[in-house]
């Protein structure tokens, strides 16, 4: 015991609560997280040589010192009453009543719209997931003093805008919610279609951020969209046993063996959108309903798709976007043919709203493939090659236009 | 994204412990579920029967014979589990040692085996 394994895995369960709690003690977030990492620190020296019986109290007791030991400093330095006034907080223990809504007013302030997006990811991942500085480099492929600038700037924007830690209130309460939803789902995506490197799929990344939406659905039960957003993210996952071939290689929706499609994951995820349902749909609920349509069938022709066009317009309809069209198009090619299809992704690109993305070659590729046109589908499945970023997508599309010769 | 398993093993000592308090274990069990839920590392949690409702299929034979009740000789029986999406075995052990067990119980925790052997992000 007392391992740098042990503290990584104390401070996983309890960073957000002690970083929530100190954050009400000292009303100021940057300093709580500062406070938290140094607690952290020692604790790595601390604990190999004498194990703590309360290895949590001990971190939440070390980080409330050396956040007494700044404020005390700036006391010296600067206005004495007024910090002092600031600092009387500090003598409350931490409130089991008001620690849910600490917690989610992290998650909330880590989230802020003020932030640039990547403080936003990267202080999620620190504050609310626990996760060291190293491993978030690693989620995202860039090096760690990017994430440590990140963390630091956003720590600094969110004094310098004096946010309030408090619960959003009415009137910010949708815009709000909405950004800690999209965080969470880009952390979802990142891991679940890496868009660049070697490997496909990231789980854990994913996980986290699973992780992150159950904890959202624990604390706020009565929104239907953090339901909605959990339900994608665990029917997503669900197939990711059967979406990567032993060479690393990605194995299509219409190819998988679904009966390594996570089973297990699909109940938990259409248990999620049973309560995501309870007043109507939103864009998260709505790609969930699109992706239990497919986990709820046993293959490629026994799939819904007549199912699958009406809620991608129904999603077009709430949350409009060139993606939403696109897979719009994949779903009517599927119902009523490619022919339908290849009207829609021709009025994309006339009105060239997905400029340089691969996706739109690809499946125009696709379409031009089933409609036997095959000089047209292999130029458009090259030209997809060339502008996807990710090496296991671009050599699937390779092959594809190679065997169209 | 790695799953363990904690398994309640307890004695005839820790299982009188438990029903001696039982609404106070109850309510503290809900607590502990509680905590997991937040966290957002609760897959599943089930706690079994009386042992002695329970029959053994033992294989020891050409044939599998069928027995009433607790096998034979052991001390510590399968009474319950939690399953959980951790990060780690530290993980795991964390939450181990935070499960409301009486006295004289012991908790085995055990990686599920699964398709995503994959490093650690």
């Amino acid at each position: 015991m007392g391992t740098a394994a042990d503290v990584a895995a104390v401070w996983r369960i309890e960073s957000a609560r002690i970083v929530a709690a100190l954050t009400r003690f000292t009303g100021d977030f940057g300093l709580a997280e500062d406070a938290a990492q140094e607690a952290v620190t020692e604790a790595l020296e601390a604990w190999p040589r004498d194990y703590p019986a309360d290895p949590a109290g001990w971190l939440m007791t070390t980080a409330r010192r050396r956040a007494i030991d700044v404020i005390r400093r700036r006391v010296a330095l600067r206005d004495r009453y007024a910090l002092l006034a600031a600092a009387a907080p500090l003598d409350e223990e931490i409130d089991p009543e008001t620690i849910d809504d600490d917690v989610l007013a992290l998650m909330f302030i880590s989230c802020h719209p003020v932030l640039a997006p990547e403080a936003r990811i990267a202080l999620t991942l620190r504050v609310v997931a626990g996760l060291s500085s190293e491993e978030i480099a690693r989620a995202f492929l860039v090096p760690v003093p990017t994430v440590q600038a990140r963390i630091t700037r956003g720590k600094k924007t969110i004094a310098a805008a004096g946010i309030p830690f408090e619960l959003p209130p009415p009137d910010e309460r949708r815009e709000r919610l909405s950004s800690v939803l999209s965080v969470l789902y880009v952390i979802f995506t990142e891991g679940s279609t890496a868009t660049s490197g070697d490997r496909l799929v990231r789980p854990d990344v994913a996980y986290e951020a699973i992780r992150l939406a159950r904890t959202l659905a624990a604390l706020l039960p009565a929104e239907p969209e953090v339901h909605g957003l959990l339900a994608l993210c665990e029917l997503t996952a669900a197939r990711f046993p059967a979406r990567t071939a032993p060479d690393g290689s990605p194995i299509l929706l219409e190819d998988q063996d679904r009966t390594r499609w996570d089973f297990a994951a699909i109940r938990r995820g259409l248990a999620a959108l049973t309560v995501a349902s309870t007043r109507g749909l939103g864009p998260y609920g709505l790609q969930a309903a699109i992706a239990a349509a497919h986990a709820s069938a046993l293959s490629v022709e026994d799939t819904d798709w007549d199912r699958i066009v009406v809620l991608y317009e129904a999603l077009g309809r709430v949350a409009p976007s060139p993606i939403v069209e696109l897979n719009r198009a994949v779903a009517v090619a599927m119902a009523t043919g490619p022919a339908d299809a290849l009207r829609i992704v021709d009025e994309l690109i006339a009105t060239d709203r997905l400029p340089g993305s691969y996706l739109v070659p690809t499946v125009r590729g696709e379409l031009l493939t089933r409609l036997g046109r095959r000089p047209e589908a292999r130029a458009e499945l090259e030209l997809a090659a060339r502008l996807c970023p990710n090496r296991p997508e671009r050599s699937v599309l390779l092959r594809k236009a190679a065997a169209l010769d | 994204m790695p799953k363990y398993m904690l398994i309640m093993r307890g004695t005839d000592e820790s299982n009188a412990a438990m029903m001696a308090s039982i609404e106070e274990g109850i309510a503290r069990t809900r607590q502990f579920i509680d905590d997991l839920f937040k966290a957002g590392v609760y897959v599943a949690a089930e706690g079994l029967d009386d042992p002695r409702l329970g029959v053994v299929v033992d294989f020891s034979g050409e044939a599998p014979v069928v027995t009433d009740g607790p096998y034979g000789e052991t001390k510590e029986l399968f009474g319950g589990y939690f399953l959980l999406d951790v990060a780690s075995q530290s993980e795991a052990v964390e939450w181990a040692k935070r499960v409301p067990a009486a006295r004289g119980s012991k908790i085995e925790v055990r990686r599920v085996a699964g398709d995503d052997e994959v490093p650690e992000v």
